[in-house]
């Protein structure tokens, strides 16, 4: 441990705690995976909370403006990338389980089945950026635009990266690299994976549905 | 020294200490010419001298780099050097091209100097920072690209540690971005926005995976903490500098005719711009505090601790103080940004170089590990006065931005630039003297070099 331990929120964002059942291997452990991820995490959420305080603070000045062009959103677009990202959760952690298991083909594949995931995130969030780039919206359209365009393309870059570091996970783990004695990297990625699904668990309510 | 090209870092290092002098000497000019206007003028106008100010920081902060690179990158690789004569070569290249600069700014007028360095062929000169003549910025390209080539072959031939990757990667950044400065758009806010590049993605960007490195490879070196600890958080700071740190351009971006949505971005990523260097501290002290050895060189331990509580706050948090845009709409340009610059320049880049030398110069000079007790002893000293009259320097001048941006800007009666230069002056006056102290400093580091040379090599106390 190179820090003192993050408190135990009792938010345990990886489940490892229900998915882990009669494991040989001492759990839960907090937090699971690599201390410098959790760093990391936290920093990235930092980023987020920011970001997210900033929307809420422009949005209290033109209530109006945010509340017609949120209308111009595509909601169902959103959902089915929601639905994505939780699935993609779910599959993650069912790849902790099975590395956990010493099922290190099962851990593979529950890993390209996030990726499938994350990569169906990327087809239909593009799409919906077809659509508003081909009717001429920038950055620069309205305050609205800006952080919609912003926030969604800055965590779109956080599902890329969440990509990048799950296909080295399930490189990792195809070339035998984890055991159901130290998977630390497996848990990593997992936990960054679910923290860009958590950014867009509050961003799509936040920017698609709130009014 | 394990590695007989590592050698090749010497004259890097003692050039990159003479620049030193001669900015710190400069820098004591302009301080003066700030309450005594007519200071050696005509001889040595004030923007003549702030451009060798200015100058021979970077240029020496590069000969640092350089010299770092042809140290610990050997040693990180496990192989000698690819080519020791071609960084000795570049060495003299380099060393000639930033002389005969320098002569040029101090003996010619700046425009005769354009019209002698037949600047009109690619006109790249008189933009801040970037005053270089033409063919001297050609030079410099030219020394880069021989010196990646050797660091590149020795890392490709060597082992590839994280240290040397990141290194490498600072040093390409550094090099790409060099080559806006030869990008010169007629219209002014391209003209700007492309500066930057250069400016902010330097300091803001590459620059720190440099510092990370360095700062990594001398942690490792007297901690005896395992490679593996430290390269995660070398990836952990490095991943946080570029997510913050390449969008947080955007601060520059407030003011200059950049659409509006730079004063979200900017404020956002750049108000994130100290976790990496709060990471960073963090990291140096626990890296530290969990050392597996104690390592005799102790003044070079201290450097590095200083590097990391230095950078976070002169870069930091006197970045954060001025980077929202509605705090920058009023401090933009003011003696805040002064007060920012020297703190983060020597916090950030000055210190990571002479932890650096500190750490390396003993064994180059052939000592085992570390100098004399009496010359740590002095280099302690040295140390504590820069360091101490540099904090004294950045308040003063933080003293003296409030109180400008309050009375030209904010205040109901704002007064003229000039009147209220005249109010502050006291702050000047006291700025001026802390750089007396910071001359002190150096002087005794320097010093330290010569004394107890002759004693023997510090050892640890069996204690532990």
């Amino acid at each position: 441990m190179l820090l003192p331990a993050i408190p135990d929120t009792g938010f345990d964002l990886t489940m490892s705690a229900s998915v882990q059942s009669g494991s040989a291997v001492e759990y839960p452990r907090h937090p699971p995976g690599d201390l410098a991820i959790w760093i990391f995490i936290l920093a990235e959420l930092g980023v987020f909370a920011l970001f997210f305080a900033a929307y809420a603070f422009a949005r209290s000045h033109n209530v109006a403006l945010f509340d017609e062009f949120q209308q111009h959103l595509d909601r169902r677009a959103a959902l089915i990338n929601t639905l994505a990202l939780i699935t993609g959760s779910y599959f993650v952690v069912r790849a902790v389980a099975a590395i956990r298991e010493n099922q290190r083909d099962h851990c593979v594949r529950w890993l390209l089945a996030a990726l499938s995931m994350g990569a169906l995130f990327l087809v239909v969030k593009w799409g919906e950026y077809a659509h508003h780039f081909g009717q001429g919206i920038t950055l620069s359209t309205n305050t609205f635009y800006m952080f919609y365009l912003s926030l969604t393309f800055f965590h779109f870059m956080h599902v890329i990266l969440g990509m990048v570091i799950l296909a080295a996970v399930a490189w990792k783990a195809q070339r035998g690299a984890y055991s159901a004695e130290q998977h630390t990297g497996v848990e990593s990625g997992a936990s960054y994976w679910h923290m860009v699904d958590l950014v867009w668990l509050i961003l799509f309510p936040l920017v698609y549905v709130m009014h | 020294m394990q590695y007989t090209s590592q050698a090749v870092a010497k004259p890097y290092f003692m050039a990159a200490i003479a620049l030193f002098v001669a900015q710190i000497l400069f820098g004591l000019i302009i301080g003066l010419q700030y309450v005594w206007g007519d200071f050696l003028f005509p001889e040595i106008p004030f923007n003549v001298a702030r451009m060798v100010h200015t100058n021979t920081l970077i240029v020496w902060l590069l000969f640092g780099f350089m010299g770092a690179s042809y140290y610990l990158v050997p040693e990180e690789a496990e192989t000698e050097l690819f080519a020791p004569w071609l960084a000795i070569l570049m060495f003299w290249v380099f060393l000639v091209a930033a002389g005969l600069t320098v002569a040029g700014y101090l003996l010619v007028p700046y425009a005769t100097l354009a019209e002698l360095t037949m600047n009109d062929l690619l006109p790249t000169m008189g933009r801040e920072f970037l005053e270089q003549p033409t063919i001297t910025k050609i030079g410099i390209v030219i020394v880069a690209l021989a010196f990646l080539f050797n660091i590149g072959m020795t890392v490709l031939r060597g082992r590839k540690t994280v240290v040397n990757l990141v290194l490498l990667l600072g040093l390409l950044g550094l090099a790409v971005f060099f080559l806006f400065a030869f990008y010169v758009p007629d219209n002014l806010v391209l003209d700007k926005y492309y500066w930057w590049w250069v400016v902010h993605l330097w300091v803001e960007g590459v620059w720190e995976l440099i510092l990370g490195a360095i700062l990594a490879f001398v942690l490792i070196k007297i901690t005896g903490v395992d490679r593996e600890i430290i390269e995660k958080w070398l990836y952990v700071i490095i991943a946080m500098t570029l997510i913050t740190g390449i969008i947080g351009t955007g601060h520059h971006y407030y003011w200059i005719g950049t659409p509006v949505y730079w004063q979200w971005w900017g404020s956002i990523f750049s108000a994130m711009e100290p976790i990496p260097f709060f990471m960073m501290t963090v990291y140096a002290f626990n890296m530290v505090n969990r050392r597996r050895r104690n390592h005799p060189n102790k003044v070079a331990t201290l450097w590095a601790l200083g590097t990391a509580v230095m950078a976070f706050l002169g870069a930091g948090v006197w970045g954060f103080l001025h980077t929202l845009a509605p705090v920058n709409y009023y401090t933009h340009g003011t003696q805040i940004t002064a007060a920012h610059g020297h703190m983060a320049f020597y916090g950030a880049y000055v210190m990571i170089v002479l932890t650096i030398i500190s750490y390396a110069m003993p064994i180059l000079r052939g000592r085992t590990a570390a100098n004399s007790n009496k010359s740590q002893v002095l280099e302690m000293w040295s140390f504590w006065l820069m360091t101490v009259s540099m904090v004294f320097i950045t308040l003063f001048l933080t003293g003296a931005g409030i109180l400008q941006t309050y009375l030209q800007r904010v205040s109901d009666a704002p007064q003229g630039f000039m009147v209220v230069q005249e109010q502050i002056s006291l702050f000047y006056w006291m700025r001026e003297l802390a750089g007396v102290v910071f001359l002190i400093g150096l002087v005794l580091y320097i010093a330290s070099f010569f004394v107890g040379s002759k004693d023997p090599e510090a050892t640890v106390e069996v204690s532990g």
